[in-house]
């Protein structure tokens, strides 16, 4: 009724909502990125700056101008803001320049050392100069992955019985454990082969169950921490219920929560494993190297895929550290495919 | 109307349970058992600490204060203390400068890093991107070393020497001989990088944590996106960045091959971060390691026990900062 003494107009407005952000349109971010562009190409034409890299700097630097005098048209606040968005996002990408350039020479440099016998043959009769079709690493290969199966039988037991302590049992001690599990996550890889050293290889040999323990220590606590926060995720209503029905404690970890967190826990021992899969400091001191292919774990070293790329890098010739590239690459691939696992895991654990 | 009659258990039937507060045998045993998995860890902590004091213990006995203000390493005949010195001043020095100029280095890229992935993007940008930086953070450290030395170095040394060519009378910029290869400068770097992801995962997650109806009200009140990160996110974060920092502080001086490839050790206490010379005391370990004998080894261990306790102040107090910031929010 009151609508008919309105002017008619005013039922066609639509109303503004300012405080969401506007799309951009194509012109209003094509023309910064162009004008950007064309002076950080005269710059690195005229100056010193030089390459891909002086031209990302040239490209930053304009890039700050020209959003600052772009902001200017409307006012000093909207110039700063622009200013600031452009140095964040210059923070977030200039970092991705080395990590690009890392994965790029890894895969780029390593691929001209692999070849089908790089994962058969070991380096017992090749030396690290002869041509790159000859040996390889099988024995490193062979040997991380025994090291990293015997220190995952001693840390992922003792990660998630931690992580029970701290979200089930509830004792006294958890704080205390939390804060240990936190201080041992802080501890360097290089004390942590020392530790091993002292109290095992000291006494008996280097030994890949040596390098394992000293692995050991160190996925400890990533285990520990990251599946507590897998446990306690899971509902305390479950628990209840459990509790309700008569089971008693240890069936209802066993056979409630442990089932519930299963897929998470899966994801905690992957990241343990990718955390010191790379790890070269405390296998110097504990499994060493060696270059024949063995399966012995104990009373001799044992080789690893990052104290084979140490060993080649040592060497330093160009065929050795076209190996070293080489077995950064097949480091780099298997710690990547245990990430993915562990995210793939981890996704069915949210459902 | 109908009246629920409940039958009464026959003698055959199910025993009626017995409904107590008291834990039953089983149950105090699994307890019992994880209690002890649990301290463990803690046994393991004491026992690193110990241990390493133990065989130290001699080094320290003969050098005592001296083992930390002294820069000389000298095995002497190799086979008793008799003519040795052992001190870990010029290493330690070189540790704390190569760590701290990697956090300030590494500082704007984390702020970016936290602000950009929390309040610049949308969710599922978000998510593939933490995604790729968790990736990052995973790439060993002899990559980080080999990429250090082969392929950055060759381009930082450049830059090292324009530094020196424009800033050379700043004296920690002064070289006295013109080699800029294998720098603390370089090591730095590389490090700076290495803790970039370590750092930003703990600074964004106490970012995201910030107070959502202030931020709100920043933007009600007229404020650019930049006001409101300025007036509410980052004085929120302040603790969280310097926790997060700290952490990566803690890692970069426990950090060993990444070092050792790309740092020229040299024994003597230098505050030149542009020249080739530098020390660190866990790439001192490892390069002494393989040609010590018993008594060097000591004096390792001792080297070792001095570095683990400084990170365990380092990352002790780094969460603690932490656990206060995420309190305060909850």
């Amino acid at each position: 009724m009151s609508n008919s003494v309105l002017p008619t107009t005013l039922h066609n407005v639509k109303p503004e909502k300012p405080w969401i952000n506007r799309r951009q349109s194509l012109q209003e971010v094509a023309r910064p990125v162009a004008i950007a562009t064309a002076v950080a190409t005269a710059i690195v034409l005229l100056t010193g700056l030089a390459g891909p890299l002086g031209f990302y700097v040239a490209f930053v630097l304009s890039f700050i101008v020209v959003s600052f005098v772009d902001g200017m048209r409307h006012d000093k606040v909207k110039a700063i803001d622009k200013v600031m968005t452009t140095l964040v996002t210059a923070g977030f990408a200039s970092a991705f320049i080395p990590w690009a350039s890392i994965l790029l020479t890894v895969f780029k440099r390593g691929a001209s050392a692999i070849y089908f016998g790089f994962f058969t043959n070991d380096m017992s009769i090749t030396a690290a100069d002869d041509e790159l079709g000859m040996g390889g690493l099988s024995h490193a290969l062979v040997g991380s992955l025994l090291i990293l199966l015997m220190a995952s039988l001693v840390a992922i037991p003792f990660g998630i019985i931690t992580a029970v302590y701290i979200t089930e049992i509830k004792g006294r001690f958890s704080g205390v454990v939390r804060v240990v599990v936190q201080s041992m996550s802080g501890v360097p890889s290089v004390v942590a082969g020392l530790f091993i050293y002292a109290i095992v290889v000291s006494r008996f040999s280097f030994s890949g169950l040596a390098g394992a323990l000293a692995l050991a220590i160190l996925m400890l606590p990533t285990v520990a921490r990251t599946s507590e926060e897998v446990l306690k995720l899971v509902p305390e209503d479950l628990r209840s219920s459990a509790y309700a029905l008569g089971a008693s404690q240890t069936a209802t970890t066993f056979r409630i929560v442990l089932p519930t967190a299963r897929s998470g826990l899966i994801t905690a021992s992957m990241l343990g494993l990718a955390r010191v899969a790379g790890e070269t400091a405390p296998l110097i001191l504990t499994a060493y190297y060696t270059a024949i292919y063995s399966l012995k774990v104990t009373g001799q070293p044992l080789a690893s895929l990052p104290m084979y790329i140490f060993q080649n890098f040592s060497t330093g010739t160009d065929t050795a550290l076209t190996r070293a590239w080489g077995g950064a690459a097949v480091l780099l691939s298997f710690i990547f495919i245990l990430f993915i696992f562990a995210r793939i895991a981890g996704r069915g654990s949210r459902k | 109307m109908s009246t629920v009659t409940v039958e009464k258990p026959t003698d055959d039937g199910p025993v009626r349970r017995v409904i107590t507060t008291q834990r039953n045998a089983s149950d105090k045993r699994f307890r019992r058992v994880v209690t002890a998995g649990a301290l463990s860890t803690f046994l393991v902590l004491a026992l690193i600490a110990s241990f390493l004091f133990y065989r130290g213990f001699e080094i320290f006995k003969e050098f005592g204060f001296g083992f930390l203000t002294t820069s000389t390493w000298d095995s002497g005949s190799g086979d008793s203390l008799e003519g040795a010195s052992y001190g870990v001043a010029a290493m330690l020095v070189g540790s704390i400068i190569v760590a701290t100029m990697a956090m300030i280095m590494a500082l704007p890229f984390v702020i970016g890093t936290s602000l950009f992935l929390e309040y610049y993007i949308g969710k599922k940008l978000r998510t593939a991107l933490v995604a790729i930086l968790d990736l990052m953070a995973a790439i060993p450290s002899i990559i980080y070393g080999l990429w250090g030395y082969l392929v950055l170095m060759p381009n930082a040394a450049g830059w090292a020497e324009s530094i020196n060519k424009y800033f050379g009378w700043i004296p920690i910029f002064k070289v006295d001989v013109e080699n800029f290869d294998a720098s603390p400068f370089i090591s730095a770097l590389v490090l700076g990088l290495m803790i970039i992801p370590i750092a930003s995962s703990v600074t964004r997650e106490v970012y995201s944590r910030a107070p959502q109806d202030q931020i709100s009200a920043a933007y009600a009140l007229g404020g650019s996106r930049w006001g409101a990160l300025k007036a509410v996110v980052l004085p929120f974060g302040k603790s969280g960045l310097i926790g997060g920092m700290l952490l990566g502080l803690g890692r970069a001086l426990g950090e060993t091959v990444a070092v050792l490839l790309t740092l020229n050790l040299v024994f003597e206490v230098k505050f030149q971060v542009l020249a080739s010379a530098g020390g660190n005391v866990a790439s001192l370990i490892a390069s002494r390691f393989g040609e010590a004998g018993p008594f060097e080894v000591k004096a390792l261990m001792a080297a070792g026990l001095v570095l683990f306790l400084l990170t365990l102040v380092v990352n002790f107090g780094a969460s603690i900062i932490v656990s206060r910031t995420s309190k305060v929010s909850q």
